[in-house]
C-alpha cells in the first residue's frame, strides 16, 4: 500500500514537473516576431537581440512596393507574436496577408508619431523654401514644375496620401526605435528593461550619425542641392536637409514611366545644371543611364532607398545605409 | 503649331529619336512576319510565342541582371525551344501542332514564373518585362536594327516557299523538302522579331506591333506586298502618334503605342475599302454605273 502511495505520489510530482518544466524552458525561447521589410528588420534585430526570433518578408535588395506574399510569408505571420510594419500604406498587401493568416498577435506600426510629408504639402514645402532660398526664378520653375507633371504622376499611385519613406529621416529613425521598444516591452514584460537599454545603444548610434551627416549636408554648396533618383523615396531626407529629389517614376515603383515625365526631368536637369543624377539598387536602372547619357551629367553613384544591401554590400544595416547615402551624396554634389 | 507637336519632342530629346528608331527597326522587321502569321491562320501563335520567351529573358536576368545579352539569348533558346518542340510534336505524334504549341508555351510560362519566385528576388521584374522604350541604349538599338535587316533578309530569302505555304501547303509539302525547312525559319523569325520586339516595348506589347498592323492591312491591300508595305507604315505611324501622345499626355509609351495600333485596326475595320464593314455592306452601285 505504502509503495503504491509512494508512486501515485511520484506520478503527481512528475504531472507537476512536465507542467512546470516547460513553462520555464518558454520564458527562454524567443519569441516570434516579423518585420515587413528589410530596414524595419534591421531596427528590430538591434532592438530584441537574443530575444526575439525575427523572419523579414522583403529581404535585402527586395521592393516591397510590389512583394508577392509566398505561402511561407503567410505560415511565419500565422506563427508571429508580433507583427511589424512600418505603415503609412507601404505595405499594402499586409493587410490581405495578415488576414489570411489569421494573425492574432500584435500589430506594431513603427511610423506612429511620426509627422507624415503630405504629397501636396511636400510641394509646398520645397517651393516655400526655394522662394526665400535660392530667389525668384527658381520659385517659377517650381511652381511650373509642380503644377504639372508631379501632380499627373501621383494619381495614379496606390499609395496613401503620406509619403510611407519615413525611415529617410535619422529623427524619424529614433521615432521607430522607440515604437519599436514599446511593442517589444509589451509582449515580453520579463525583458523590457533590457529592449529599452538596446534601444538606447540604437539611439546614442543614430544621434551620432546624425550630427556627422548634418555636418556633410550643411557643407553642400547651395545650387547643388537638387538631386535626380529614379523613384522619389526620399521626402523625409529631403525635408531634413533642405534638398530637392526629383524621380521619373514618382513615388512608388509600380508605375509605368511616360515621355512626358523624361522629358521633364531632362528639362529640368540642364536648366538648373545638375551634375549628378543617381541609381537605386530596387529599380530598373536603364532609364537613369539614358538620362545621364543625354544630359552630359555623371551618375553620382547608387543609393539605397527602400531595401538594404546583402550582408557584403555597403548598406548592410540601417545605419550604414543612411551613412552610404549621405556620403554619396556628399561626394557627388559637393566637389 | 506642328514643330511644336510633331518635331520638337524629336528635335530636342535623344531619348525621343532613340525610341523612334527602335519602333521603326521593330515595325520594319516584325509586321512582314505579323502578316505572314496572319495569312498562314497563325496569328495566335505570335501570342503563345511571346509567352514562350518571356521565362527564357526571365533567367537570363536572373542570371546575369540587366544584360542585353544574357536576355536576349535567354528569350531565343526559350523561344526556339518551344518552338523546335512543338513542330516536333506535330510531326512524329498525332497531336496537332496549336495543341502541342499551346503545351509548350504553357510550360515555359509556368516554369518560368516558378524560378523567378523562387529565387527570392523582389527586384520589379515587370519592368524589365514590359521593357523601356523610352530607355533603349546604344547595343539595344544595334541589336534592334541587326535583327530587323537579318529578318528581312531572310524573309526576302523564303519568299517564295512561305508565299506557296499560305496558299497550298499540302502542294509544297508535296514538291519540296524545303517545307519543314521553312515553316522552322519562319518560328525562328517570330521568335527572334519577339525577342528584339521586347527590349523596346516589352514581351506581351512586342506581340501586338507585330500583329495589329498586319490584321488592319488585310482591309486595305490584297497582294502580298502590298499588305507588308500596308502593315509596315501602319506600325510606323502608330509608332509616331503613339511616342507623340506618351509625351505630350504623359500617357506610358508602350500602350500609346499599341492602342494606336488598335485604332488604326478599328478604322481599317470600318473603312477599309476590302472587305472592311462599310465596303461589304453597301449597295454596290460602282458596279451598275
Amino acid at each position: 500500500m505504502t509503495s503504491l502511495r509512494s508512486v501515485f505520489a511520484s506520478a503527481t510530482a512528475l504531472a507537476t514537473l512536465s507542467f512546470t518544466i516547460p513553462t520555464a524552458s518558454w520564458a527562454e525561447q524567443p519569441i516570434p516576431v516579423v518585420a515587413t521589410f528589410s530596414i524595419l528588420g534591421d531596427m528590430v534585430e538591434r532592438i530584441g537581440g537574443e530575444h526575439i526570433a525575427l523572419t523579414t518578408l522583403v529581404g535585402p535588395e527586395g521592393d516591397a512596393h510590389v512583394y508577392q506574399p509566398t505561402p511561407k510569408a503567410a505560415r511565419s505571420v500565422a506563427e508571429a507574436d508580433l507583427l511589424f510594419m512600418n505603415g503609412l500604406e507601404f505595405e499594402g498587401w499586409l493587410e490581405r496577408l495578415a488576414e489570411a493568416a489569421s494573425f492574432d498577435g500584435a500589430m506594431v506600426v513603427a511610423t506612429t508619431g511620426v509627422s507624415p510629408i503630405a504629397f501636396e504639402e511636400h510641394e509646398d514645402d520645397d517651393h516655400d523654401e526655394h522662394d526665400e532660398h535660392a530667389g525668384h526664378d527658381e520659385h517659377d520653375e517650381h511652381d511650373e514644375h509642380a503644377g504639372h507633371d508631379e501632380h499627373d504622376e501621383h494619381a495614379g499611385h496606390d499609395h496613401g496620401t503620406f509619403d510611407p519613406h519615413a525611415w529617410q529621416s535619422l529623427d524619424n529613425a529614433v521615432i521607430y526605435a522607440n515604437n519599436i521598444a514599446a511593442g517589444l516591452a509589451q509582449a515580453d514584460p520579463a525583458n523590457a528593461s533590457e529592449y529599452y537599454t538596446n534601444r538606447a545603444a540604437f539611439v546614442a548610434e543614430i544621434v551620432a550619425l546624425k550630427s556627422d551627416i548634418d555636418a556633410m549636408m550643411a557643407a553642400l554648396p547651395a545650387d547643388k542641392r537638387t538631386v535626380v533618383t529614379p523613384h522619389d523615396a526620399f521626402g523625409y531626407f529631403a525635408e531634413a536637409y533642405d534638398l530637392t529629389f526629383e524621380a521619373p517614376q514618382g513615388m512608388s515603383t509600380e508605375s509605368e514611366v511616360s515621355a512626358a515625365d523624361v522629358a521633364a526631368l531632362i528639362t529640368q536637369i540642364r536648366r538648373e545644371s545638375i551634375s549628378a543624377v543617381f541609381i537605386e539598387s530596387i529599380t530598373d536602372n536603364r532609364m537613369m543611364e539614358q538620362i545621364a547619357n543625354e544630359t552630359g551629367a555623371t551618375i553620382g553613384g547608387t543609393l539605397y532607398s527602400d531595401a538594404l544591401s546583402g550582408e557584403t554590400g555597403p548598406a548592410s544595416t540601417y545605419l550604414d545605409m543612411m551613412r552610404h547615402n549621405a556620403t554619396t551624396l556628399s561626394e557627388a554634389l559637393g566637389s | 503649331m506642328i514643330w511644336d507637336l510633331m518635331l520638337a519632342p524629336f528635335a530636342d530629346f535623344g531619348f525621343m529619336r532613340r525610341a523612334l528608331l527602335g519602333c521603326i527597326a521593330v515595325s520594319v522587321g516584325a509586321t512582314p512576319v505579323g502578316v505572314f502569321l496572319m495569312l498562314r491562320h497563325m496569328s495566335l501563335t505570335g501570342d503563345a510565342m511571346a509567352h514562350a520567351i518571356l521565362p527564357g529573358a526571365a533567367i537570363g536576368y536572373l542570371v546575369s541582371g540587366l544584360s542585353l545579352g544574357a536576355m536576349t539569348i535567354g528569350g531565343l533558346v526559350a523561344g526556339m525551344i518551344v518552338a523546335l518542340a512543338s513542330g516536333f510534336v506535330a510531326r512524329v505524334t498525332s497531336l496537332r501542332e496549336d495543341a502541342s504549341l499551346a503545351a509548350f508555351y504553357l510550360i515555359s510560362l509556368a516554369l518560368g514564373v516558378l524560378i523567378v519566385s523562387t529565387h527570392g528576388n523582389n527586384v520589379d521584374l515587370m519592368h524589365v518585362l514590359f521593357g523601356t522604350v523610352l530607355a533603349l541604349d546604344d547595343t539595344a538599338l544595334i541589336l534592334l536594327c541587326s535583327f530587323a535587316s537579318l529578318s528581312v533578309l531572310v524573309l526576302a530569302l523564303l519568299f517564295r516557299p512561305l508565299v506557296l505555304e499560305c496558299a497550298d501547303p499540302q502542294f509544297l509539302r508535296s514538291v519540296s523538302k524545303l517545307s519543314g525547312v521553312t515553316h522552322f525559319t519562319f518560328l525562328a523569325l517570330v521568335v527572334m522579331n519577339l525577342v528584339g520586339g521586347f527590349h523596346a516595348l516589352g514581351t506581351l506589347m512586342a506581340v501586338g506591333i507585330m500583329i495589329l498592323p498586319g490584321a488592319a492591312a488585310r482591309f486595305w491591300a490584297e497582294s502580298i506586298a502590298g499588305l507588308i508595305a500596308v502593315a509596315a507604315l501602319i506600325a510606323m505611324f502608330s509608332s509616331l502618334i503613339g511616342l507623340l501622345l506618351s509625351f505630350h499626355y504623359s500617357l506610358p509609351s508602350g500602350p500609346a503605342i499599341i492602342l494606336v495600333a488598335g485604332v488604326g485596326y478599328g478604322l481599317s475595320l470600318i473603312f477599309g475599302p476590302v472587305g472592311g464593314a462599310i465596303a461589304q455592306n453597301l449597295p454596290r452601285r460602282k458596279f451598275e454605273t
